[in-house]
């Protein structure tokens, strides 16, 4: 259902072909595209508008030059903008002069508070501090026990107190740190619905009783348009520090977080992304400005690749595949270069397009174990012009990489066809982005930005 | 007959009479209530539709296409989404056209004609209201499913209480093993439900207990099984096999089971829930959905969407944290409640005589 942004851009901007510049008549289907992409990607209405029209005055009049498209302009430009409006990369938490510091987390019902907290609380912990977590849920059934059960795992303590009130609890809590000389408190609360008065009553009173230091609103990445409502309307009540987006691991495009990130000027300071204590991040702007417009995860791939791809190999390996000089010893350095980015699939994932033509095709790092047995026991000779290999020098490769014969027929077969694809990748052009031009547009980009 | 045993025959009439008459009146004031509440759970949804809606229609404007663009906010801003919400437009316009209105004013009812017509024309319409359940399949297995966060193990409390109201015997599976203390907030609602459950240690294997419960209610003769499961993202390939696993496991006892898996999907969450949806139907067959939180949203256009864009009926929806906050989802009434001020309780009907002595 959802479109690559860059395809549906790439259509509506056939017509720009060939102009020099982008004028409001020409990119104005490519902006109804962009906001239809926004808008299926949760986020606001009124904020997806205001943001088109800032794209507009942005692009138009620019000039389109060298081998930039258009539509690579125009997504630069709108990734640059919500890159912008997404704020600067921030995990600091207010840390009080005179412990304990005393950090307050709210949000909806089955947002992720708990089980943020309890990260919250590993995270500070890895960090040299000695945190409390308080059970502020006394209602939900069995919340106190999910945060004790969760902290054990920690080895982090819980204030409980049976059949008092959230408020007093809270107090009771902070003093109690104070005496066990506990220096952090991380007050969980329970999730509350924006409307229910008696509740949000309730939270406003627990920060005028224990005045928190830093005041966390968790919010799930998959809420819709209602995002900004209740985004509001705690930040009413409550004005918190700072944002948590959880269950980032699904699919969502997260567009509330560009919605919540409009309507109050707090940055988001981590994504939860998995169920396990673990599983935390601090936010990237970039990242999810990607992910907002469907661009597959380019920078966290670009940022990976940058590490361990020498530009300059990558465009030599262009060249010899264009040349069709692609041999099997360059094909077992960019298996060991693979190996060293990470898991296969997770790389494939990131680029754009790849993750849906990737979905079914078993792609498992022992294959990739194997295949490197096989091509070490080649000779140089074999590696660079694998026609000489004759049956008796099959055998003689499964033998030494304790394979059998199919499994070398296997990977010449892959070879060949992969040679044969390479070609036609470095070749085509207007078609899908090759795995090496996907590269090069999002270093370009990441570049641009600098 | 004696005077006397007049006297009393007349008494035990009037007496039988009444408590009829009573147990219709509660019937009905039940059900007045429940639509009550239904109306007071989509209070939010309203207020930002109808109301602004009727702000936009009832001054006395032209239709034009500044107006249509208006509309088109409304209905994206309740996470109706942009396909649904084209469709609408699309009708209305075509309305438009045919009957060459020119004044705002009719497309209000235009509007709710369409949406009525999307939900009706739905196989929610099909869905079943009463709790029942085929007496061939003893004990009849429900699978809950969703993502993380949305409300199973509420909703299943609730679903427990409704089909033992129903005068069924109903028996819980604790299959989330995964989430710190699932077991215990599972058990705090079959007490409230005043149903049994069946569950193994933290961590164990879902499907174990799936097949413990099955097993079990086969032993006693419970007719209803309600099996919660832990919250997986859609795009979990290895999570969304394990529901496969159980199912598989379930009918080495019953060949047929589950009989029915519920996806409950979170009203406040935005088209991702679409997604939602697609994905667990690809993964274990779906046969109803759920949608809980619609009382905390003001975007209950999502049921819509929802309700547009699947083979699937919806068959409950949570307006409200209480046990009677899950219904059954009846278009007809939702379109109303979503567009009318008032209700009309009409079609709840009670047999008046004239000589009514409690009506008095
Ligand atoms: N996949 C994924 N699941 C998450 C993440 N954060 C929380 N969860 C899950 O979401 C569900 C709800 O999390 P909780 O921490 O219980 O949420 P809560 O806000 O405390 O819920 P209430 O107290 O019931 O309002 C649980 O199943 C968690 O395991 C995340 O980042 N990714
Ligand atoms: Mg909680």
């Amino acid at each position: 259902m959802f479109e690559n942004l860059s395809q549906r851009l790439e259509s509506a901007i056939k017509k720009v072909r060939g102009q020099a510049k982008i004028t409001e008549e020409n990119i104005a289907e490519s902006l109804q595209e962009v906001r239809n992409a926004l808008l299926d990607a949760d986020v606001n209405f009124q904020v997806a508008k205001k943001f088109i029209e800032t794209v507009k005055e942005k692009a138009v009049g620019q000039e389109v030059k060298g081998r930039i498209t258009p539509s690579q302009l125009i997504v630069k430009i709108i990734h640059d903008e919500l890159v912008e409006l997404m704020g600067a990369t921030k995990t600091d938490i207010k840390m009080a002069s005179k412990p304990p510091t005393v950090i307050m987390i709210a949000g909806l019902q089955g947002s992720g508070k708990t089980t943020f907290s309890a990260k919250l609380a590993k995270f500070l912990k890895n960090k040299g501090r000695q945190p409390l977590l308080v059970a502020g849920d006394i209602y939900r059934p069995a919340a106190i026990d999910q945060l004790k059960m969760l902290a054990e795992q920690i080895n982090i303590p819980v204030y409980t107190e049976e059949g008092v009130e959230p408020v007093k609890l809270s107090t009771d809590a902070v003093a109690y740190a104070k005496k066990m000389m506990r220096d952090t408190v991380i007050i969980d609360t329970a999730g509350r619905l924006s409307i229910d008065e008696e509740m949000m009553a309730e939270v406003e009173n627990i920060k005028k009783s224990v005045s928190p230091d830093e005041i966390l609103f968790v919010c799930d990445a998959m809420t819709g348009q209602d995002a900004v409502t209740t985004a509001k309307t705690f930040h009413e009540r409550l004005s918190f520090d700072g944002v948590i987006l959880t269950k980032l691991d699904g699919d969502t495009r997260g567009g509330a977080a560009l919605s919540i990130r409009s309507v109050v000027e707090k940055p988001i300071k981590f994504v939860g992304v998995g169920e396990k204590i673990e599983n935390l991040e601090p936010f990237y702007p970039d990242r999810i400005a990607s992910r907002i417009l469907g661009m597959g995860d380019v920078l966290t791939l670009v940022e990976k690749a940058q590490r361990q791809f020498d530009e300059q190999e990558a465009r030599d390996l262009e060249d010899k595949i264009r040349r069709n000089e692609f041999t099997l010893q360059d094909f077992l350095d960019q298996i060991r270069q693979i190996k060293k980015m990470g898991n296969l699939r997770d790389l494939l994932g990131m680029l754009p397009g790849m993750d849906k033509a990737m979905r079914n095709v078993p792609v498992d790092d022992k294959a990739l174990v194997r295949v490197e047995a096989l091509i070490q026991s080649m000779t140089v000779a074999e590696r660079d012009n694998p026609k000489i290999i004759n049956g008796s020098r099959r055998r003689r490769i499964a033998r030494g990489s304790g394979s059998t014969v199919q499994d070398v027929n296997r990977l010449l077969k892959q070879f060949s066809d992969m040679q044969r694809m390479m070609k036609r990748l470095t070749k085509g052009k207007g078609g899908k982005m090759g795995v090496m031009n996907g590269l090069k547009a999002a270093n370009q980009m990441r570049r641009a930005r600098k | 007959m004696g005077f006397f045993n007049k006297i009393k025959k007349k008494v035990q009439d009037t007496a039988s009479k009444t408590s009829e008459k009573m147990s219709a009146v509660a019937e009905k004031t039940k059900k007045v209530l429940k639509i009550e509440r239904l109306r007071e759970g989509l209070t939010k949804t309203r207020k930002n539709f109808s109301d602004r809606l009727k702000g936009l229609l009832s001054a006395g404007r032209k239709i034009d296409a500044a107006l249509i663009d208006e509309i088109e906010e409304v209905l994206i801003t309740s996470d109706i989404g942009v396909k649904t919400t084209t469709r609408i437009i699309d009708g209305v316009k075509s309305r438009v056209r045919k009957g060459q209105h020119q004044d705002a004013g009719v497309l209000y009812d235009m509007i709710k004609e369409e949406i009525r017509n999307i939900l009706v024309t739905s196989p929610s319409v099909e869905a079943d209201k009463a709790y029942t359940t085929n007496p061939e399949d003893v004990p009849h297995v429900i699978m809950v499913v969703g993502v993380n966060g949305v409300g199973k193990t509420t909703t299943i409390g609730k679903l427990a209480r409704n089909y033992r109201e129903a005068g069924k015997q109903v028996l819980i599976g604790a299959a989330d093993t995964f989430r710190a203390a699932a077991n215990e907030q599972l058990e705090v609602w079959a007490q409230r439900a005043e149903v049994d459950i069946i569950k193994q240690h933290h961590g164990a294997d879902p499907a174990s207990v799936a097949f413990d419960t099955v097993k079990s209610a086969i032993s006693r003769d419970a007719e209803v099984v309600i099996i919660d499961t832990a919250g997986r993202l859609h795009n979990k390939v290895g999570l969304m096999g394990e529901l496969e696993k159980m199912s598989r496991v379930m009918q080495k006892q019953r060949e047929n089971a589950p009989h029915d898996t519920f996806l409950v999907l979170d009203a406040t969450t935005g088209q991702n829930a679409i997604q939602q949806a697609k994905e667990f139907m690809k993964a274990t067959p779906v046969t109803g959905l759920i949608l809980t939180k619609l009382d905390g949203t003001a975007k209950g256009g999502v049921v819509i969407a929802i309700a547009a864009e699947f083979s699937i009926p919806v068959r409950y929806i949570g307006v409200g944290e209480k046990i009677e906050d899950l219904q059954p989802f009846e278009p007809e009434k939702f379109v109303n409640a979503l567009f009318e001020d008032k209700m009309d309780y009409e079609e709840v009907e009670v047999p008046v005589d004239e000589d009514d002595a409690i009506n008095e």
